[in-house]
């Protein structure tokens, strides 16, 4: 497998959110706006590619029968660091994820790739890799952000599109919303991959 | 091959009803309800029921298309979706309102599930709440009802149950007007939905129903009963506070609930004991929600919670066969 090959599959062929279903929580729950979904992505692929780096690195270090503890205290120590930097820098987005920035910890996107991926692979792969998965992460909750917010409030990052007489699609924002959203999006998938094939 | 041979567990009866011929039957028992809504509100009714009726059949032909399913709109199920979710709407909706709850109500409530007979809730109850959770101003907006459109500017007005709970929230008593007002209730002379303001109306139209056998009493009967009971205990309580049941039967969507929607074959019960759990579960529901909850009306959220409990109902009331040992507790069995 080249390495063009690991990088495109995380945007497409094995996109996590829409093929492989992983880390739904945030999905689900921050992708109010397409600015939330853009940074609650942007924030994942950072731990992400740091971890995948750390873990292969590390893969011959770590004995196996501790290794998910191991992988675990990896990827706490960079959701660490994104938590801080975002409440230094960026206090108003930092606010709007809240509590989904410490649990990117238990996104099993990162532990997944870790364990699957960056633990067998030495270190060229597990960045490309990780950069691929995080930036098919991140174009995911901005597409899903993007149609919520489009419908929901009538805007896209924060730029009104309809004018004043939009009534925006409440539920659209709301839980139900995002549900709604990405099963229509994943169908929109499916028929489009029935259709190459 | 013309003739099937159809190998199936008795009993062997089979009935005569067709989808259509139900589908059309309980458009017909609506519309008195109809025609009193357009009494009462003129025009604008009339352009509520016309969208909705076209939205749902244009939105149920499209998916057909593009799902690639066969073209069964004629079987008039979609129409029927569309004259009951205008049925839920208020008389003022404008016109993207009507067809965004039309698109809602086939799209999203029945055919991403698979179509007629594989929705777990009643489309037009679906497209209804999401209505009134996405657009509360627009889905709470009454017109005053104007007999055949004697004033043409619209006058809004509050439903009596709005202005009941207004009041039960602001003063902690109930308006002495509203209890003596119960014949106005009943023709439908009050602000409201199409399709609720008129008791009269809706009991016409189930007469038709029960005529033609469509309907059992189980379901409208537990269900009213429950309310009734219900109501009557916390009014016995403190009449200041709690309306009495004949109000509850009177306003809001209770009759178009009970007799139309409660009672939709596909989403509740299939059998005798299941429905009259079902009753009285919407019962109990509706009374809850409109006594304590943050809604004034709570019929279309009852039934879509018992929608939900449909399939658990069916399991837990599943008639034993002939000879069957009496299991302790059905679908236990087998392996864990």
């Amino acid at each position: 497998m080249n390495l063009q090959d690991e990088f495109t599959k995380g945007l497409w062929r094995d996109n996590p959110v829409f093929k492989l279903l992983l880390g739904l929580c945030p999905v689900l729950a921050v992708t109010t706006s397409a600015e939330n979904g853009l940074g609650m992505g942007l924030a994942t692929t950072f731990v992400l590619l740091c971890s995948n780096i750390v873990v292969s690195l590390l893969r011959k270090v770590i004995p196996s029968k501790v290794r998910i503890p191991s992988f675990i205290v990896i990827i706490a120590s960079f959701v660490t660091v994104v938590q801080l930097t975002m409440e230094a820098y960026l206090y108003d987005l930092h606010k709007a994820l809240g509590i989904f920035i410490p649990l990117i910890v238990v996104n099993c996107l990162i532990l997944g790739r870790a364990e699957a991926f960056a633990s067998k692979q030495p270190l060229r792969g597990a960045l490309i890799d990780g950069l691929g998965m995080g930036l098919g992460f991140t174009l995911a909750l901005f597409v899903l952000g993007g149609v919520r917010e489009i419908f929901g409030a009538g805007t896209l990052l924060g730029v009104s599109l309809f004018g004043g007489a939009y009534q925006p699609f409440l539920l659209m924002i709301l839980p139900p919303g995002a549900f709604i959203t990405l099963g229509f999006l994943l169908a929109g998938m499916n028929r489009i991959e029935s259709a190459r094939r | 091959m013309e003739q099937k041979l159809i190998l199936s567990p008795a009993p062997h009866l089979h009935g005569e009803q067709s989808t259509e011929q139900i589908m059309r039957a309980v458009i017909y028992a609506l519309l008195p309800a109809c025609a009193v809504s357009i009494y009462f509100f003129g025009l604008p009714a009339l352009r509520v029921l016309v969208l909705c009726t076209l939205g749902c059949v244009l939105a149920e032909i499209g998916c057909q298309k593009l799902m690639r399913r066969p073209a069964a709109w004629r079987d008039g199920s979609a129409a029927l979706t569309g004259v009951l979710l205008a049925l839920n709407l208020p008389p003022a909706s404008p016109w993207w309102l009507a067809l965004l709850g039309a698109a809602v109500a086939i799209v999203v409530g029945k055919q991403v599930y698979g179509g007629l007979g594989h929705n777990p809730f009643n489309p037009a109850l679906v497209a209804r709440v999401v209505l009134l959770i996405s657009f509360p101003v627009q889905m709470t907006t009454w017109s005053a009802p104007t007999p055949l459109g004697a004033g043409l500017d619209l006058v809004t007005t509050a439903t009596p149950l709005g202005e009941a709970k207004n009041a039960v929230m602001l003063s902690g008593r109930l308006p002495e007007a509203l209890q003596n007002s119960s014949w106005d209730y009943f023709i439908g002379n009050m602000g409201g939905c199409l399709g609720e303001v008129s008791a009269l109306a809706l009991l016409l139209g189930a007469a038709y129903l029960f005529w033609k056998r469509i309907l059992t009493w189980h379901i409208p009967l537990s269900y009213l009963g429950s309310v009734v009971v219900i109501a009557g205990i916390f009014w016995l309580v403190d009449p200041s506070r709690y309306p009495s049941p004949l109000f509850h039967l009177l306003t809001g969507g209770l009759m178009l609930g009970v007799f139309f929607m409660a009672t939709d074959m596909v989403t509740s019960p299939v059998t005798p004991r299941g429905m009259l759990v079902f009753g009285v579960g919407c019962g109990l529901l509706t009374v809850l929600i409109r006594l304590f909850g943050g809604y004034p009306e709570g019929v279309s959220f009852a039934i879509l919670l018992m929608n939900a409990a449909t399939p658990l109902i069916d399991r837990f009331t599943r008639p034993r066969a002939f000879g069957e040992a009496p299991a302790r507790v059905s679908g236990r069995q087998g392996a864990p």
